[in-house]
């Protein structure tokens, strides 16, 4: 993350020193377009502590080990629901295979919590449009399927 | 509506403001020791989301800023256009893998390159490729899953996201026209 202020701070210094007035009609440009978005994603994210807070680990410890395939599609549909930034995802993600977690669960929760975001369709929608946004979330659930499959094919 | 008429209702919805009050609300029940752990993990979540949103999004922003103005629709088009052929493809990831943060953050760029020209199969690769294959995102998988499960998510998802960019561009009409993402306005539904 610093990397990325370090190399927008570069840009628009050389901005600054190549066009002053283009390089204030593309601030103007950038913060209307985050100002637009903001208050929608901020209450999405409220939206999705609040999903995170009801479900604890300890719960998805028990709804995600074992076999068959309802832990499969548990974790398929807790990930597509939810979202997590990756320095959360990843430790509970360890923590659940120690709890008995399998590949293929491991990896459906994970692709579907990182590609899928069902309660961030409000936000993609207002970029992208309602078609384009449930489409590619759809398709990126049969992805999640397939990627699963996959990894169980490779890891047995 | 006067720019700034429209620029402030956008905090004239509500529902995103009552979530936060909400959240909160039970925040402060649970510090107070209202004995509701719910609300003490939903708060922290919560605060987690925004420190991230808070590190990502302005710098994606401004970087889109640029882009918009200083490169032309020529470049995009020729490297990752329409008529662009799999060489697009390494592009499109080496921009998402050195990028951080969640997936909502590579919306505006994607935007911004799909309005430049890019073809849409690029577009989604990049989404693909962002959501799954980020350099920082990979090394704490590598960390709590190890090398094997990294390496082999990472070779398996690539041709799905490829798979998934060209079925985008086939089901999305020729004539299809992005919504506008800037202050005030509607989401477009536009099915």
């Amino acid at each position: 993350m610093t990397v990325l202020w370090i190399i927008t701070a570069g840009a628009l210094l050389a901005s600054l020193v190549a066009d002053r007035r283009k390089t204030r009609a593309s601030l103007i440009k950038g913060l209307r377009m985050f100002w637009g978005i903001l208050p929608l994603l901020v209450g999405v994210l409220a939206l999705v502590s609040l999903v995170l807070a009801a479900v604890t680990p300890e719960m998805l410890q028990h709804l995600l080990s074992g076999s068959g395939p309802l832990p499969f599609f548990t974790a398929l549909g807790i990930g597509s629901i939810a979202l997590m930034p990756g320095f959360i995802a990843y430790p509970l993600a360890g923590l659940l295979r120690q709890n008995g977690a399998s590949t293929p669960v491991l990896a459906a929760f994970i692709t579907s919590l990182m590609m899928v975001g069902v309660l961030t369709l409000p936000v993609e929608a207002r970029f992208f449009g309602w078609r384009v946004s449930l489409l590619r979330n759809g398709l990126a659930l049969v992805g999640a399927v397939l990627i699963a499959a996959g990894m169980a094919w490779v890891l047995p | 509506m006067t720019a700034l008429g429209k620029a402030l209702s956008v905090i004239g919805k509500p529902w995103p403001w009552f979530t936060v009050a909400v959240v909160a609300g039970l925040w402060i029940h649970g510090r107070l020791g209202g004995g509701l752990a719910f609300g003490l993990r939903a708060g922290e979540s919560l605060r987690d989301f925004l420190v991230e949103m808070a590190l990502v999004l302005p710098p994606m922003f401004v970087l889109v800023g640029l882009f918009e103005v200083w490169v032309p629709r020529a470049v995009v088009e020729r490297r990752v256009g329409r008529h662009s052929g799999v060489a697009a493809i390494p592009w499109m990831v080496l921009l998402a893998t050195v990028q951080a943060g969640p997936l909502y953050g590579a919306f505006p760029v994607a935007v911004s390159l799909w309005r430049k020209g890019c073809a849409p199969r690029n577009v989604f690769i990049y989404l693909g490729a962002f959501s799954a294959m980020k350099i920082p995102m990979l090394t704490f998988e590598v960390a709590f899953l190890g090398w094997s499960f990294s390496l082999a998510r990472t070779v398996i998802t690539l041709p799905v996201f490829i798979v998934i960019g060209v079925v985008m561009e086939r089901l999305l009409p020729d004539a299809f026209v992005l919504p506008s993402a800037e202050a005030g306005e509607q989401p477009n539904d536009v099915s």
